[in-house]
């Protein structure tokens, strides 16, 4: 899928920046920054690539920086960023 | 007839059957300089190097520090730079507590000039590096109680301790606050730093305002002091009310406030002449400002507030609703300033307030304590020291001595902050032990002790939410997912004093 660089979120505390740009390397390549990241970095990924993956994004580079945002929080800014960057409205499409 | 002369030889004889010296009339007169001038000549007033030469500080030694200027002190800084130029080696650093400020230290660690500390507790990089293994030597924290009580038993020797003070004559005669115009810092109680002015073998006075001979009412007196150095900043009065100590405007700090304040008035031990008090952390500060209006409405007085003092208690006892301020430590500068001018707002030494071993030490005539915390567990075990990260981020202050002490206990927590969880299974580093403690207040409702059934009771007649911290935990973790475990590795990088001085809990180090 075709992608352009793009964000969603905040750096307040309880939320996530997620930032997508397009990746030479194959697969999805997360960089996770979290003042959670001992308890809940794998969990985090997760989300992140579960999300992604759903929307059909399977190859990207991914900067997160996570303030303790919860799994919720996590998938709208995902989701959020994601449709900025392939300018598919997955709520209305 | 009896002469002085005639009188000499049988004083000889008197004297050489005494062990004494016979009185030698023929040294010259004495110093006529006045007076103020001579003190201008104190052979205590020196340089800080000087100071440090005199005091016969050597390698291995043990320094120490009070932390009345919190986020502000220059003076451990300034007084282990030097120390690090001089040359010193193996130091044991044994301040009341460290703050963010501190982070020069790293340096001392590496290079071997500080290679022990004893503290109340640790923040900011210097706390992240020593939970990572910085240091040789786990770090040994002590409750405020306990380092009093540890000092005075000797089990916390001093040789030279270095304390800060507002103002301070030549002849040692210090103070938190000045009374002269050329007053450059501020910080009211210096109760920390008095076992050290007591009990150290050498005490050096650092001072930002000499002020002539006699400086009282003084808070340490030149009995205790050896030497006097004039500097020129002890520290930044502005900072005092930074980090856990500012006044919080989150709501939600204010509804936990508001929520402690309704288990006080409905806890059976609001009465005339109770006592109170609160620990650092928004919530638990904020408590005492939502039980004003029903001390008013009750024509109730509270007999003391101790502790902390904070512009809401000097407030509260300028309105005639708290009879006597007693003040281990002044929270921002109103209450340094009431310390200076109030003579019912009394300065005490951390032995006379929560040593376990001084009978009339005030936190034993406590009736209730409002304390935070970074976790409860299901037992009512509390941490105050170490994030849920593993990583040290906090201090044990008077803690388990306040909640050991009064004869109500009530933590004020979150049930979160941000995905951390304030209510768990198990606390990350054991504190201060469950029995001790009577009341957890979250926003998602009020958990009481078994122990203390009379009090679920009556706050239940009252209206408020019990619950229990197993249903607390849950409801945690039904939102947040279930945490990975920390990697913690095989190093005690600290180790927790209970203030009976057995060892309570050990820290271990995170590995990344």
């Amino acid at each position: 899928m075709e992608l352009k660089q793009a964000t969603a979120g905040t750096m307040e505390s309880g939320d996530i920046m997620i930032q997508i740009a397009p990746c030479e390397k194959e697969g999805l390549n997360i960089d996770l920054q979290s003042s959670v990241a001992y308890q809940f970095g794998d969990q985090i990924r997760k989300v992140i690539v579960e999300t992604l993956e759903g929307l059909g994004i399977t190859r990207a580079e991914v900067h997160a920086t996570d303030k303790g945002a919860l799994d919720c929080t996590i998938r709208a800014r995902v989701t959020a960023a994601a449709v900025r960057a392939t300018g598919k409205d997955v709520w209305k499409d | 007839m009896s002469t002085l002369n005639e009188r000499h030889t049988l004083a000889e004889q008197v004297a050489q059957a005494m062990g004494k010296s016979v009185y030698n009339n023929v040294e010259a007169h004495k110093d006529i300089t006045p007076r103020l001038e001579l003190q201008q000549k104190s052979p205590k007033l020196m340089t800080l190097e000087e100071a440090i030469r005199h005091s016969g500080l050597k390698d291995g030694m043990t320094i120490s520090f009070h932390h009345h200027f919190r986020g502000g002190d220059k003076v451990v800084n300034m007084v282990v730079d030097k120390l690090a130029e001089m040359g010193f080696k193996n130091l044991h650093l044994a301040a009341s507590s460290l703050q963010d400020v501190h982070e020069p230290l790293i340096e001392h660690i590496r290079n071997g000039v500080i290679t022990e500390i004893s503290t109340s507790g640790l923040r900011g990089e210097l706390a992240k590096e020593i939970s990572h293994g910085l240091m040789e030597k786990p770090v040994v924290f002590r409750s405020h109680g306990g380092r009093g009580e540890a000092i005075a038993s000797g089990e916390l020797h001093i040789d030279v301790a270095f304390l800060g003070a507002s103002s301070s004559d030549p002849l040692g005669n210090a103070c938190g606050y000045s009374r002269s115009e050329n007053a450059k810092s501020i910080c009211g109680s210096l109760g920390y730093a008095l076992p050290d002015a007591h009990y150290a073998d050498k005490v050096v006075i650092l001072t930002d305002d000499l002020v002539p001979y006699p400086n009282t009412p003084n808070s340490i007196s030149e009995h205790d002091v050896d030497y006097v150095v004039e500097v020129e900043s002890v520290g930044d009065s502005s900072k005092i009310a930074s980090g856990a100590i500012r006044d919080t405007k989150n709501p939600r700090d204010i509804l936990l406030a508001q929520q402690a304040a309704k288990v006080i008035v409905n806890s059976g031990y609001f009465k005339n002449g109770f006592s109170i008090q609160t620990g650092s952390g928004g919530a638990s500060l904020a408590a005492v400002k939502y039980i004003r209006q029903s001390m008013i409405d009750q024509d109730i007085k509270a007999s003391f507030a101790l502790g902390g003092i904070t512009a809401h208690m000097v407030k509260m006892h300028e309105e005639g609703l708290i009879e006597r301020l007693i003040d281990v430590q002044s929270f921002d500068k109103v209450a340094a300033e009431s310390l200076k001018n109030d003579s019912k707002h009394k300065e005490v030494s951390a032995c006379e307030y929560a040593s376990m071993n001084e009978q009339g030490a005030a936190t034993h005539y406590l009736d209730i304590v409002i304390l935070s915390a970074l976790e409860v567990d299901v037992n009512f075990n509390v941490n105050v020291l170490v994030g849920s990260d593993g990583i040290i981020r906090g201090a044990i202050g008077g803690h388990p001595d306040t909640a050991e002490d009064s004869a109500l206990s009530i933590i004020v927590c979150p049930l979160l902050r941000g995905r951390i969880p304030c209510v768990v299974n198990e606390v990350t580093t054991l504190i201060t032990p469950g029995r001790t403690v009577d009341v957890v207040v979250t926003e998602y409702g009020i958990a009481v002790n078994p122990a203390r059934p009379e009090i679920a009771e009556r706050l239940k007649a009252a209206g408020l939410k019990i619950v229990t911290l197993e249903e607390l935990r849950d409801r945690a973790l039904s939102v947040i997912g279930n945490p990975a475990p920390l990697p913690f590795g095989d190093k005690v990088v600290g180790v927790v004093m209970n203030r009976d001085g057995s060892v309570m809990d050990v820290i271990k180090n995170i590995v990344e």
